[in-house]
């Protein structure tokens, strides 16, 4: 049975399952297994798939309800969590929530699990102001809608400081031969308020993992909003990753996406900005090799005056690996005075590596500045002289201009654990050792 | 020190040195001049071992070592150091960053262990504070928005930090003013010493007088048409290029 017609067959047992006072989730995932039904997943017919083909990770026979709760000891997901630094944790394995791997908190902010948020009353409201409200409709958004079950649930309420950053960890633990699994994360914060999230999926095993996320984030009135999604999975782990953001005035967000590994990622990420004088910021370090595949898909509306986005993508892809970058900016006629940057920066290491970029601008309004602009090349040989006439080996000059390639990427990152060990990361698969950090 | 034996060297088949003789002993300072495209620069980069030229014929032995094949690196090892005409910006590096790279990689390469941290820094002090390099702009990425004089001069606190045998400096002396051009003078007269050398690679006479020259050479076309003493500069300052030219045709 093909992947679309096992999902759809198996909708009706899911749903029956779900036995909270939420009516209106019913109705909801009834529309969105229909639209989903209708829609199926996306093809290279598609403009915005034209680059990406699923094809190859959606012909495995995932598993798509995992029964049992696989326990992971903390000793060996360690490594994967950012331990140097207090944190709440929302840790799931396999789709599940795992209690004894987590931290959460119903002090001022509430960081707790989707599942519950769903079932309970008390969060009625928030899911019904904000749960499916600005996921566009599509194949996958509809498929994550329908089989909503778990996921993060945040809320920072009005004038909180969230007093330490979240982690949102799904591990997969291959127990169940390939698996395919769906977190619906919903991340409201309130006017004033600020949070740091980092997001990060990864597989414990060499079986096949789809991971198929959805996060809808709401930043109020003067809200501050970081996010950190590091991927950095193996190579028998693929993800679609799809955050959309709507911003108040004042409010500033901003994410940054590390792709350093699996199989196949391809990310969603769209800024609606609904009021004025907000900055959108979102920035990326694609580093891949072997036949790894990496597609960024961007989004900024800028539907108001007097805001600012800024676009930062840089990448560097060795032997047949591919990178796409599609960033599309969107000025509506009564957004004047929009600032908007767009920046997308390409070495490719290898003759058979590819880049596929390309800017979309449509701007409606006349008093804007938008720029854009995008680069391929090779790392430059003058440079690379230059360090080796110092001594400087040539393998080494080479990680240490792509350090430095990436390092404005880095400089905005507000945790210094998470540019620490982003940096290692880089170094590590540079396969350099260099003396400091940058 | 430094002994090249009719060396011929070519870019994309495009000949450039065409039979260069030089020899440099220690202790001594030559400065090589001559018009544009006469192939100053490229014998720089040749000895430096940029693989963008191709070494076609002749020998280049550095320390009775036959260099040719060698890396970059290796030669920098060995004690050969270029000051480049247009230094390469390397943004997020610092000064200081890049500076304890080389030198390790240095010590790595003559099977040391890494400079200790507070040697490093005391080293990095001494040698910034004698060329007048405000600390601040240890800390600034490696030549990003540095002025034409900050480049130069960081050059020359590079060369100071690695102590090289043979120093080539590459048109050091263009696009500095008077007082920086002073500086940088200073700096290279304060690092020689009897055991180590100088090249000078310059258009103008101005740089020599600052650092003298032993001898003075007169590249043409490829080739080192006449070699001299410190007056020979001075003679092309006032007459050019083309009178020897034209000897050279006789």
């Amino acid at each position: 049975m093909e992947l679309k017609e096992k999902l759809v067959s198996s909708f009706l047992a899911f749903e029956e399952e779900y036995t909270g006072s939420n009516d209106d989730l019913h109705k909801i995932r009834n529309q969105a297994i229909k639209d989903f039904e209708t829609m199926g997943f996306p093809s290279r017919k598609e403009e915005d798939y034209k680059y990406t083909s699923l094809k190859s990770v959606l012909k495995e026979d995932y598993s798509l309800f995992p029964k049992k709760e696989n326990a992971i000891e903390y000793k060996d997901i360690k490594k994967y969590l950012i331990h140097e630094i207090d944190t709440y944790d929302l840790v799931f394995i396999d789709g599940i929530y795992s209690s004894h791997l987590s931290s959460t908190t119903h002090d001022k902010i509430d960081v707790c699990l989707m599942s519950s948020a769903l079932n309970k009353d008390l969060y009625k409201p928030v899911i019904d102001n904000y749960f499916n409200k600005i996921a566009p409709k599509n194949g996958l958004n509809s498929l994550n809608t329908a089989f909503t079950k778990e996921g993060a649930f945040i809320h920072i309420h009005k004038n909180t400081l969230a007093d330490k950053p979240i982690q949102i960890i799904n591990f997969s633990t291959g127990n169940e031969s390939s698996v395919l699994v769906q977190p619906r994360n919903l991340i409201v914060v309130d006017e004033n308020s600020h949070c740091q999230i980092i997001e990060r999926h990864q597989s414990l095993t060499e079986q096949p993992v789809l991971t198929n996320s959805v996060t809808e984030i709401f930043a109020n009135k003067r809200a501050i909003v970081d996010y950190y999604k590091i991927q950095n999975d193996n190579l028998s782990a693929s993800l679609i990753d799809n955050t959309y953001i709507e911003q108040q005035s004042e409010s500033f967000c901003s994410v940054h996406t590390f792709s350093l590994g699996g199989k196949l990622t391809r990310n969603n990420l769209n800024f609606y900005q609904k009021g004025e004088r907000i900055d959108s910021t979102m920035k990326g370090v694609t580093l891949i090799e072997g036949k790894q595949h990496v597609d960024h898909n961007t989004l900024v509306h800028h539907i108001e005056p007097n805001c600012e986005s800024h676009q930062d993508y840089k990448g560097i892809f060795d032997e047949k690996s591919v990178g796409v970058f599609n960033g599309k900016v969107v000025v509506e006629k009564e957004a004047q005075k929009t600032n908007a940057y767009q920046s997308n920066n390409n070495v490719l290491l290898d003759d058979k590596a590819t880049i596929n970029s390309k800017p979309q601008l449509e701007i409606f309004a006349d008093d804007v500045k938008c720029s854009h602009g995008c680069t391929i090349g090779q790392l430059d040989e003058e440079a690379l002289f230059y360090l080796q006439s110092r001594g400087i080996p040539r393998k080494e000059a080479s990680g240490l201009l792509m350090y430095a390639f990436a390092n404005n990427v880095l400089e905005s990152v507000k945790i210094p654990e998470i540019k620490k060990r982003i940096n290692k990361l880089i170094a590590l698969k540079l396969g350099v050792e260099l003396g400091f950090n940058l | 020190m430094l002994k090249i034996k009719n060396v011929h060297a070519s870019i994309e088949d495009k000949e450039i040195l065409k039979g260069i003789n030089l020899e440099i002993n220690p202790g001594e300072v030559h400065a090589i001049m001559g018009p544009n495209g006469s192939g100053k620069s490229t014998l720089s980069s040749v000895i430096a071992g940029k693989e963008e030229f191709e070494q076609t014929e002749g020998e280049i032995i550095f320390e009775n070592t036959e260099i040719s094949e060698m890396d970059p690196e290796e030669r920098a090892h060995k004690g050969i150091f270029l000051s480049f005409q247009y230094p390469v910006e390397i943004p997020g590096v610092s000064v200081t960053n890049f500076m304890k790279t080389a030198i390790n990689a240095h010590r790595k390469a003559n099977g040391l262990e890494d400079m200790p941290a507070n040697e490093m820094l005391k080293k990095i002090r001494e040698k910034s504070e004698s060329l007048g390099i405000d600390r601040k702009f240890l800390s600034r990425s490696l030549n990003e928005g540095f002025s034409g004089g900050e480049k130069k001069r960081n050059e020359i606190f590079q060369m100071a930090m690695l102590e090289p045998k043979l120093s080539i400096l590459d048109e050091t002396d263009s696009g500095l003013d008077i007082d920086a051009l002073k500086i940088v003078a200073d700096g290279v007269n304060n690092l020689r010493s009897k055991d180590n050398a100088v090249l000078l690679i310059t258009h103008y006479q101005r740089l020599l007088n600052y650092i003298v020259p032993d001898v003075v050479h007169v590249m043409v076309d490829g080739k080192i048409v006449k070699s001299g003493g410190k007056e020979l500069a001075l003679e092309l300052e006032e007459r050019g290029y083309e009178w020897i030219k034209a000897e050279k045709a006789v």
